[in-house]
């Protein structure tokens, strides 16, 4: 067993792969010489050189879509976005020209790209350095979107990422990377994409969480006397685990999604469309997603800490669900 | 799915532009008529959506093609049917393309403006102003990394050089001395709007100096000087050398797609290019050389229509692609 930080799972992770593979390259801004503002390219230079870590100019529009262009003639690049948000400069390569170049070659050409992005609130980053932004890339057809709550799923989403013959986003929740983790870090620890996990089993209400709220969830579960939760950690969004989560709420009756994204468009809704539509007459009480409000994600320790769901505030919404069998008011609802 | 199977069709027709200059004459009407062609049926109702044609552009489409290899990458916009077929992708193919339907070279999927055949090189052609650049630095990036002597070429419009995409992707390529040439076909337009009215500079490949890398402009309507301006690019690309930017002066005959009427061109301007028509020049040099008999440009133009008109009977013989022919093109390895 190895007791790794999130940030060292992931540059082994990306190490193990360009020693596996000598067409894995890897690129960013600061990833090389300075080894990544997160430290999640630890080593990656001294261990394999100039030519494939290196550093890129500010400037993701043209490394991404170097890293597609490279992909789609023999390369398997891994490029660090610092922050989610810096995506928005480069959307059109993930998007339009990564996303459909299989499609838009008859099939005859693949984009094995893997695009890693800090993503989430809890550092004070203000509101430009602290979203989590998948809900940009829900419903891209031809891309994977994965995301880690954690040195073990960082560790087995990127090598699946980096493995897969598709362009896959996997997003690295930023206040966990100094996160600690005991597991085997082997071929066993691959995660395959678009499989979710139990984490704790349960039988009053399925918890769906995903990134920094599975953590949460897992607290909120293993505190709670009133009800027993079945905790699913989702990892991959695009495409997600449907039959792993009809089979637990098809056994608790009841399903939560907890996601740290706004209440509008966020990844939930596909999921409690699904449930709900599917198990309709057999649900014990109407699916709820448990988000943040429809608000940018505020500065300031006191108003960023009720952005994203606690644990006190899940553990209650759970408990008037289960209680009164009515969607619970949302905590903005109430008090504005 | 009936994948059509070209390649060996297609590096025969590159092969003959490669090595001959009746066949890049030949190549030049081949691809006026198929552009007159596409605008001739976008009228019957045969094409879907919109089109984007290169008539007054064949010299610069055939020199790029004339002074590359098959094995080196080329990365191009939607006005693309032109280098489609200079590099040698089957005319059927293309055309199936542009018509949607299954012999098209991706099966009918992509369209008029995403053609694609990587048996000669050509990425898929994009729709998206600036996208081709940064990708094609990439391709450049893979020769770089794997150590073989490929060349990437990204070729766009002038309309290209006002995007972020060109300013990073030719920032990048000079950094790190990656094996691209840059070629800027220069047609006096962007879209509707004259290059003048949005844009800083009148010589476009002055904007090579902000990144510290060589350029050269070429007279875009003559085939020679196109081979010979790119071929001294691509030398240099694949010596180590690092990127060049070309700009082509060139013009588009017909609007910029088939809303364009282009009635914002001053009287007069469209006659003068017409004058200095690529294939009537090439024409008139090659029968001056004695390459071709003047007899032979009326036979070649012959020849063409024939082979035209019995293209377009084949395609129109194909079906269009089926709902499982769209699926299983989504995600590698399936959905």
């Amino acid at each position: 067993m190895a007791k790794l930080r999130m940030n060292q799972a992931i540059a082994l992770a990306i190490a193990e792969e360009m020693e596996r593979d000598s067409r894995v390259v890897m690129f960013g801004e600061d990833i090389a010489v300075a080894e990544g503002p997160f430290k999640t390219s630890e080593g990656l230079l001294k261990q394999f050189g100039p030519s494939r870590v290196r550093d890129t100019p500010i400037s993701e529009m043209g490394f991404l879509g170097a890293a597609v262009g490279a992909a789609a003639t023999g390369l398997r690049p891994v490029v660090e976005i610092m922050f989610i948000e810096f995506l928005g400069v480069a959307l059109d390569q993930l998007v339009t020209e990564g996303a459909m170049m299989h499609y838009l070659s008859g099939g005859r050409l693949t984009v094995p790209v893997t695009v890693r992005a800090s993503v989430g609130s809890g550092l004070g980053f203000g509101c430009q350095h602290s979203q989590t932004l998948e809900r940009w890339l829900l419903g891209t057809p031809g891309l994977k979107v994965a995301v880690a709550s954690g040195p073990r799923s960082a560790y087995g989403l990127i090598k699946a990422a980096i493995r897969d013959e598709n362009p896959v986003v996997v997003l690295e929740t930023r206040s966990l990377y100094g996160q600690r983790e005991d597991f085997e870090p082997n071929e066993d620890a691959v995660i395959p994409l678009g499989v979710g996990e139990v984490l704790r089993g349960g039988t009053d209400v399925t918890i769906v969480a995903l990134g920094q709220t599975v953590g949460l969830a897992l607290a909120a579960a293993q505190a709670s006397k009133e009800w027993s939760a079945e905790v699913i950690d989702l990892r991959t969004i695009m495409p997600w685990d449907q039959d792993l989560v009809r089979a637990s709420v098809s056994k608790t009756r009841r399903l939560v999604t907890v996601e740290e994204n706004q209440f509008t468009g966020g990844w939930g809704t596909g999921i409690v469309s699904d449930i709900a539509s599917i198990a309709f007459g057999e649900l014990d009480a109407p699916p709820i997603r448990i988000t943040a409000p429809d608000v940018h994600v505020p500065y300031g320790t006191e108003l960023e800490e009720r952005f994203l769901p606690s644990v006190e505030y899940m553990t209650n919404q759970i408990t008037s669900l289960i209680k009164t069998g009515v969607v619970p008011k949302k905590w903005w609802e109430e008090e504005l | 799915m009936m994948e059509p199977e070209n390649t060996e069709e297609s590096l025969q027709r590159r092969e003959g532009v490669v090595s001959n200059r009746r066949k890049r004459y030949e190549r030049m009407v081949e691809i006026r008529l198929l552009e007159d062609k596409v605008i001739e049926i976008f009228a019957e109702g045969l094409i879907p959506g919109t089109t984007h044609t290169c008539q007054g552009q064949e010299a610069v489409c055939v020199g790029v093609a004339a002074a590359t290899r098959p094995t080196d990458i080329v990365v191009c916009t939607y006005r693309g049917h032109g280098i489609a077929l200079a590099l040698g992708v089957p005319t059927v193919t293309v055309l199936g393309e542009i018509m949607g339907r299954q012999i098209g070279c991706m099966g009918g999927l992509g369209g008029s403006m995403h053609l694609s055949d990587p048996s000669v090189g050509l990425l898929p052609t994009s729709a998206i102003i600036g996208a081709g650049i940064p990708i094609a630095a990439g391709a450049a990036l893979t020769a770089q990394i794997l150590g073989n002597d490929t060349v990437a070429v990204s070729v766009f419009g002038d309309g290209t050089t006002n995007i972020g995409a060109f300013h990073e992707g030719l920032n990048l390529a000079s950094i790190w001395k990656l094996p691209v040439v840059f070629v800027c076909e220069n047609n006096q337009y962007g879209e509707y709007s004259p290059i003048e009215s949005t844009t800083s500079v009148t010589d476009l490949a002055i904007r090579a100096t902000s990144y510290n890398m060589p350029s050269e402009i070429v007279d875009g309507q003559d085939v020679d000087a196109v081979e010979a301006t790119m071929a001294r690019a691509v030398a240099r690309a694949r010596s180590g050398g690092g990127p060049t930017l070309i700009e082509a002066k060139t013009y588009r005959y017909a609007g910029h797609s088939r809303s364009d009427k282009a009635t914002y061109r001053p009287a007069g301007e469209l006659d003068m290019w017409l004058q200095r028509d690529p294939i009537k020049l090439f024409g008139a040099k090659l029968v001056e050389e004695g390459v071709l008999e003047e007899a032979d440009l009326e036979l070649v133009d012959a020849e063409q229509r024939r082979r035209l008109e019995a293209t377009l009977e084949l395609v129109l013989s194909s079906p269009t692609p089926t709902p499982a022919q769209m699926m299983a093109r989504v995600s590698a390895g399936g959905r």
